[in-house]
């Protein structure tokens, strides 16, 4: 990895570094990025593991989408993670893409960078010249494909939070076509103890420039019962100020109607899904 | 940037070596280094899936790797299918059940399915729409090709999940 870091430092500020190739790679046939160099992290030893500690589960940047969706750790730890990864493209993206290039792409209607914003996932980020650093995933998002990540640095882990046993998770989306980048989706998680509502978590995408987190949606619901919660009040409050833009495929009112229907459709997943594990 | 760079690579289980350009994708190396053309290329940017191949037996996009990410890796592309000049399981499945009309996108689904039938060797209709859903065709429509890969799986077209003998 130092190698690797050192090569990037070198190659300057146009540099790039390849992951899984899976957004990159389009780009660059498009010739919408035009690199001066690519550094391939394909070969560096050390950056493909999954690792649970001390409640943390720690991804190596270069994990594969499709070890992450086949892994028992992810399953078990970070159910929300697990949801959001079927609806990553298709099996022959998920075999190439990594965990790391879809959160230093930075597109504000990928999956896993709103699963990072939902659960506050810790990115460990390093340069040569800096060694590293740790940026919460509040901070690391900045705006359309842009992140904290300075030039010269590499995102080299994703630290994910332990889900605790028994809490309830849903990624729904809205896409034109099966595999397609969501006009909108949402991302939900709840904890309950006795029944009661003691931590939620919203994200939604595809609804501004970078992944969302709805904390005023998610005050709503503490302390209600995960039966009868307000789901559909936390949806319109998630929906709120909402101003997405409008496209080929959607009017930003359209998007903005979806984000509160998904919302309450994670909600209401995510609900259930609590209830059956208890 | 115009260095050339050895790699080394088995492709359909021959021992392959050529000298690329680092910018260059596995799929125009696989295509004009290596003279295997079975391999397609529709869109070049990842979305219609006629480039796939089997790269370490997953199914990848070869217009979305680069030559020099493949260097020391075993490929698989639709050439290495038949036997001898035979078609195996899968291939005569599609074929009996017309599942290609012009054959541009063909070797895509061939090989996704390859990756999916390896590992999966029942899958379900639901299983085998999910598992296509990157590939696309855009002459025959898609019920002939579900056909060819449910005929290929056993499976009887529309029906339940029951392994006939192999053939």
């Amino acid at each position: 990895m130092d190698e690797a870091l050192s090569s990037l430092a070198e190659a300057g500020e146009d540099a790039k570094i390849l992951a899984g190739g899976q957004s990159l790679m389009p780009l660059l046939s498009l010739r919408l990025a035009r690199p001066s160099a690519l550094v391939d992290l394909g070969r560096v030893g050390g950056l493909d593991g999954i690792i649970e500690q001390d409640h943390t589960v720690t991804i190596g940047t270069m994990v594969r989408e499709r070890a992450m969706e086949r892994s028992a750790v992810v399953a078990e730890k970070i159910p929300l993670l697990a949801a959001g990864l079927p609806l990553i493209g298709h099996p022959a993206i998920r075999n190439r893409g990594t965990v790391g290039g879809s959160i230093a792409h930075a597109d504000p209607a990928a999956e896993i960078p709103a699963v990072a914003v939902a659960l506050e996932a810790e990115m460990v980020i390093r340069s040569a010249a800096r060694g590293e650093r740790r940026v919460p995933a509040a901070d690391f998002f900045q705006g359309f494909f842009t992140t904290a990540l300075e030039p010269d640095e590499a995102l080299v882990s994703v630290c994910f939070p332990v889900a605790p046993p028994g809490s309830g998770v849903a990624f729904v989306e809205a896409a034109r076509r099966h595999g397609d980048f969501a006009m909108v989706g949402a991302a939900a998680a709840l904890n309950a103890e006795d029944g009661r509502i003691t931590d939620a978590r919203i994200a939604l995408i595809g609804v501004a420039d970078t992944p969302l987190r709805r904390r005023e949606a998610e005050q709503a619901l503490l302390g209600a019962e995960v039966g009868s919660a307000p789901f559909e009040d936390a949806a319109a409050a998630a929906a709120e100020g909402l101003t997405p833009a409008s496209d080929l495929h959607g009017t930003g009112q359209y998007r903005r109607h979806l984000a509160r229907v998904l919302t309450r459709r994670a909600l209401e997943q995510a609900a259930s899904d609590v209830r059956a594990a208890a | 940037m115009s260095d050339q760079i050895d790699i080394a690579l088995t492709v359909n289980g021959e021992a392959r070596r050529a000298k690329v350009e680092p910018r260059k994708t596995l799929a125009d190396m696989i295509r004009q280094d290596l003279g295997l053309t079975g391999t397609h290329l529709g869109c070049e940017h990842g979305v219609c899936g006629a480039c796939t191949v089997l790269v370490d037996g997953a199914a990848a996009r070869s217009c979305l790797m680069l030559a020099v990410q493949a260097d020391g890796s075993t490929i698989t592309t639709v050439e290495g299918l038949a036997t001898d000049g035979e078609m195996n399981r899968l291939q005569r499945a599609m074929w009996e059940s017309h599942a290609f009309q012009c054959g541009f996108c063909t070797p895509g689904f061939l090989m996704q399915l390859t990756e999916l039938l390896s590992e999966n060797a029942t899958p379900t209709e639901a299983e085998i729409r999910d598992e296509l859903s990157g590939n696309i065709c855009r002459c025959t429509g898609y019920e002939s090709i579900i056909n060819g890969a449910l005929l290929a799986a056993g499976v009887q077209p529309g029906g339940h999940n029951e392994t006939t003998g192999s053939a």
